[in-house]
């Protein structure tokens, strides 16, 4: 899949230290441009701070990020979005008042320049409408976000970013809380972004990493523990010590929980 | 020499009581995120309190007992409005805090009109304990025992405060719901009466505020008015209600406006004080002190 | 390809209807105003109504920054009274030249005998025109820039404002061979040539103003519809989210304070030739507040709202607080607490609400109806 073997997005020796907290300590990893990365971790691995820190919203203590070469730590978060970045978040901020075509509409004009957002959007422009058609929402178009369940705002909120058109998409748990069939939609469609994009992946659900991960980094207390294919990374001894509980309790979980929403 | 020395006092003399009347407001605001524009009022009702227990409670001569008593009587007064605003308005506003600050700014209205109704529109006199009249002299520098005993009021006061909030089972908890309510309340703390313990306790100290300021000058309706902007600009430099913020800033925007006032004229030191608050904003716009969480902006 | 059961579509007819009783509204109550009014109304009370439609104007500013942007201004008063003492400076300025004057007739009586240098470009009329509408709003946008980036929001930004209009106040006050002091600038007789104590002028202003009103709404309008609308209301919401949009919310707040101000200053100068003094009691922080309250209870986020609400509040105080003063205060006051509290939509937007939930109603009547007669959806042409 990969490929070259530029780095798109690297991080070197990243550190973020909350008030004493080190919430990432000497994080240093690489992503090639069209690889699809998922990044793993129990809580508090440092996986959200990891996508914060390379958005913007968080800025290390010492280390930075390079996008493409080019040295993005210290840019503002709307900056480092134009230069072709795009998240989604844990919890899923669509903006209640306006419509879900208003939605993935104002994501994709930020490239518009201010004067031609004065004037009134006519219709939907292409990309909205083909972002629409990913996200399976086109009949949903003219409904207010705030209708919307928790999985469709999900699903919104991932039309959003694909609607920027960015370069490298960051998904910070992109199906807690969907159900086994959504799950699986969210799955293909993550397969669909991928033939064209980079996409970065951060996931706590090991199912879902079986059937859609290639290449797993794994974190823990703030920097890598572990890097390759899932079947390695399963085998590492550390890894299981790590998340030896977690899959106990998530396999469990699994056998008695009852599949859709 | 002398004119910067009693500037230095009069801009000490401000600031502590600043202080005092931000020290509520830091509670409020930086326990609950709940800006209360009717602590002016509650301030006035501390105030309010002396004249009646001076004039109706009291015996004419026993000014100093009224005032004295007057101290607890209008921390419970202006206490216990701010709980009844709380238990009424501001619980059902949680997490709108500009919608707070408008109802409060309404309650503010309201007790203004009603100071009027029950006071009378003009201001009234209170007369200050003999034991403060007159001043500790400094050389050719006078301060008036009134403003030292200010002083000595926000110490004891900041005193309290601590240690209530340190050492005492309630100030615990209330600073643990101030970090993190979700938690707090998961370890089986109820936030409510903690909310409202707290706010109890910051309008209480408008009411001591109150009282102090009757030492000052003459007591009316908008009282409340004059002080609250600048109490306000005192926790907004101090930052996000922190407790050491507030002392720093109300001191520093105290002396500002003390030699600032000796060279330019009153209006003008207004003006320049705003500007420079905006441009310590810009240096700073958390205020004073800050606590870095790992919260979304 | 949803994995919810399909909704039926919003008949497109209905939002053709939507938006045509919008323009016939506007139509209808801007013939009202414009013709109806002056043709019904005696000198006085159209003055009176003059007057609340430069207070309409100042309400769509506030609607748009804070309703729209979520940024509650406490000051948008100094915004007001700056357009208005730009206005009433030329205004005083031609009456001193039309008697012969070199300074204005208080400044005499408090003995300045010289013409301030800040008076000076206010001799000529476009001055004060131009300046009543850009001072306000460069104030506005320097304002903004500063603040907004270093991302001072929300009840620290109302607190900014309110100091603002305290401190400008003060200096009004303070100044008063320049600025008339707590008087402010009185007797203002002429306007432009004409002449403010014939009755013949009210209409004019009137006029002018409701023309004034009418602009306004229209470029509000348009505002809140543009992708800038949008992208403001997504500001109010969420404007940490924005951010990973690609926007930068300090630029888009800049620019809906700098519009309200704009407005506000228009009025402003507007409303001095209507009421005929500009004081700094027009402007401090008790009026600002008020300008608030009318959006608020008119209706935040709806510009008929703010309208209303500024018309509306302004007749109810002017015809009851002359009765009842003491109880106006109280009235207000509790009205202002209650609708905050309990219908913080207002007026107009509590009726948007009820409007749409009785179209869901009837949307999902006719929904069990269709289901019942076995078709899976329903379709309108």
């Amino acid at each position: 899949m990969p490929a070259e073997s530029t780095a798109l997005l690297q991080l070197h020796d990243v550190e973020v230290d909350f008030d004493g907290f080190k919430a990432l300590s000497g994080l240093s990893f690489r992503i090639n441009q069209g690889e699809v990365r998922f990044l793993i971790g129990p809580n508090g691995a440092g996986k959200t701070t990891a996508v914060d820190v390379i958005t913007g919203l968080t800025k290390p203590t010492a280390g930075y990020v390079t996008f493409a070469g080019e040295k993005i730590t210290g840019t503002s978060e709307f900056d480092i979005v134009k230069m072709g970045i795009g998240r989604t978040f844990q919890n899923p901020t669509v903006f209640d008042d306006l419509t879900v075509v208003e939605n993935v509409d104002l994501a994709a004009s930020f490239r518009m320049g201010l004067r031609k957002m004065f004037r009134r959007r006519k219709g939907i422009t292409p990309e909205v409408a083909e972002a629409l058609e990913l996200i399976g929402m086109t009949d949903m178009a003219e409904r207010p976000a705030g209708e919307l369940s928790h999985g469709q705002r999900q699903w919104l909120e991932i039309g959003m970013l694909l609607a920027q058109d960015p370069r490298l998409l960051l998904l910070d748990e992109p199906v807690a809380g969907m159900s086994k069939p959504e799950r699986q939609r969210t799955g293909e469609l993550l397969h669909e972004i991928a033939k064209t994009r980079t996409v970065l992946v951060v996931e706590h659900d090991m199912e879902f990493l079986r059937q859609f991960a290639s290449v797993v980094t794994v974190m823990h207390e703030g920097s890598v523990l572990c890097e390759g294919d899932v079947a390695t990374v399963q085998a590492d001894p550390t890894v299981q010590e790590v998340y030896l509980g977690r899959s106990r309790v998530a396999a469990e979980d699994e056998a008695t929980t009852t599949a859709p929403a | 020499m002398t004119t910067f020395l009693s500037q230095l006092i009069a801009g000490i003399s401000i600031g502590s009581l600043l202080l005092l009347i931000a020290l509520g407001l830091t509670f409020t605001f930086g326990q609950m995120n709940v800006i209360n524009m009717a602590h002016g009022e509650f301030i006035a009702a501390g105030a309010y309190t002396t004249y009646v227990l001076q004039t109706s409670v009291f015996a004419a001569g026993a000014t100093g007992l009224a005032f004295v008593v007057s101290l607890p009587v209008a921390f419970l007064i202006a206490g216990s409005l701010g709980l009844l605003l709380e238990a009424t308005l501001i619980k059902r506003l949680y997490g709108r805090p500009l919608d707070t600050l408008l109802v409060t700014w309404g309650v503010s209205l309201l007790l203004q009109q009603l100071y009027r109704d029950l006071f009378g529109a003009p201001n009234v006199q209170v007369k200050a304990p003999s034991w403060l009249e007159g001043g500790l002299e400094l050389g050719s520098v006078t301060i008036s025992y009134s403003r030292l005993f200010i002083v000595v009021l926000v110490i004891l006061a900041l005193i309290a405060v601590w240690y209530f909030a340190s050492r005492t089972i309630h100030g615990t908890r209330m600073r643990a719901v101030v970090q993190n309510r979700g938690l707090a309340e998961a370890s089986g703390i109820a936030s409510a009466p903690v909310d409202r313990t707290t706010f109890f306790i910051g309008s209480g100290l408008a009411g001591i505020a109150g009282v102090g300021i009757t030492l000052l000058g003459s007591v009316g309706p908008t009282l409340g008015t004059s002080y609250i902007i600048d109490a306000f600009l005192v926790v907004v430099c101090g930052g996000l209600g922190q407790l050491r913020g507030a002392v720093i800033a109300a001191f520093v925007l105290g002396l500002l406006n003390s030699f600032l006032e000796l060279w330019t004229d009153a209006s003008l030191a207004k003006v320049i004080l705003f500007a420079l608050i905006i441009t310590f904003l810009q240096f700073r716009p958390q205020g004073l002190a800050v606590q870095k969480t790992r919260a979304f902006a | 390809m949803s994995l919810t059961a399909v909704q039926s579509k919003r008949p497109p007819l209905m939002v053709g209807r939507d938006l045509a009783r919008g323009r016939m509204g506007f139509l209808v109550s801007g013939l009202c105003l414009l013709f109806l009014a002056p043709a019904l109304l005696t000198d006085f009370r159209l003055d009176l109504l003059a007057k609340f439609v430069c207070f309409a104007i100042v309400a769509i500013g506030v609607d748009i920054a804070w309703g729209y942007g979520g940024m509650l201004v406490l000051g948008q008063g100094v915004f007001f009274g700056l357009g208005g003492y730009a206005m009433a400076m030329h205004l005083k300025l031609a009456e001193a030249k039309e008697m012969g004057q070199a300074v204005p007739d208080f400044m005499s009586w408090s003995g300045v005998e010289k013409l301030p240098a800040i008076w000076g470009p206010f001799q000529h009329g476009w001055v004060a025109v131009l300046g009543s509408l850009l001072v306000p709003m460069v104030i506005a946008f320097l304002l903004g820039s500063l603040v907004f980036r270093r991302r001072v929001r929300g009840a620290y930004f109302a607190i900014l404002t309110q100091a603002l209009a305290a401190a400008f106040v003060i200096l009004l006050i303070g100044q008063q061979g320049l600025t008339g002091g707590t008087n402010g600038l009185t007797n203002i007789t002429s306007f432009f040539g004409m002449d403010l104590t014939d009755p013949s002028s009210t209409t004019t202003l009137y006029t002018i103003a409701v023309v004034a009103l009418g602009v306004a709404y229209l470029l509000a309008r348009q505002l809140v519809h543009s992708r800038y609308g949008r992208l403001l209301i997504a500001v109010r919401d969420g404007e940490d989210r924005v951010r990973f949009l690609g926007y930068d919310p300090a630029t888009v707040k800049t620019i809906a304070f700098t519009f309200s101000a704009g407005l506000a200053g228009v009025a402003g100068a507007l409303f001095v030739p209507i009421v005929g003094i500009i004081s700094p009691a027009m402007l401090g922080i008790v009026p600002s507040i008020e300008m608030v309250i009318w959006v608020a209870l008119g209706g935040r986020a709806t510009l008929v709202g703010a309208v209303a609400g500024a018309l509306v509040v302004n007749y109810a105080k002017t015809g009851l607080s002359e009765k009842f003063p003491d109880l106006w205060t109280y009235f207000q006051g509790l009205l202002f607490i209650l609708v905050i509290a309990f219908i913080p939509a207002g007026v107009a937007g509590g009726i948007k609400v009820a409007r749409k939930r009785l179209r869901e109603a009837a949307d999902e009547k006719r929904e069990r109806a269709s289901a019942a007669a076995g078709y899976g959806e329903t379709r309108f042409e």
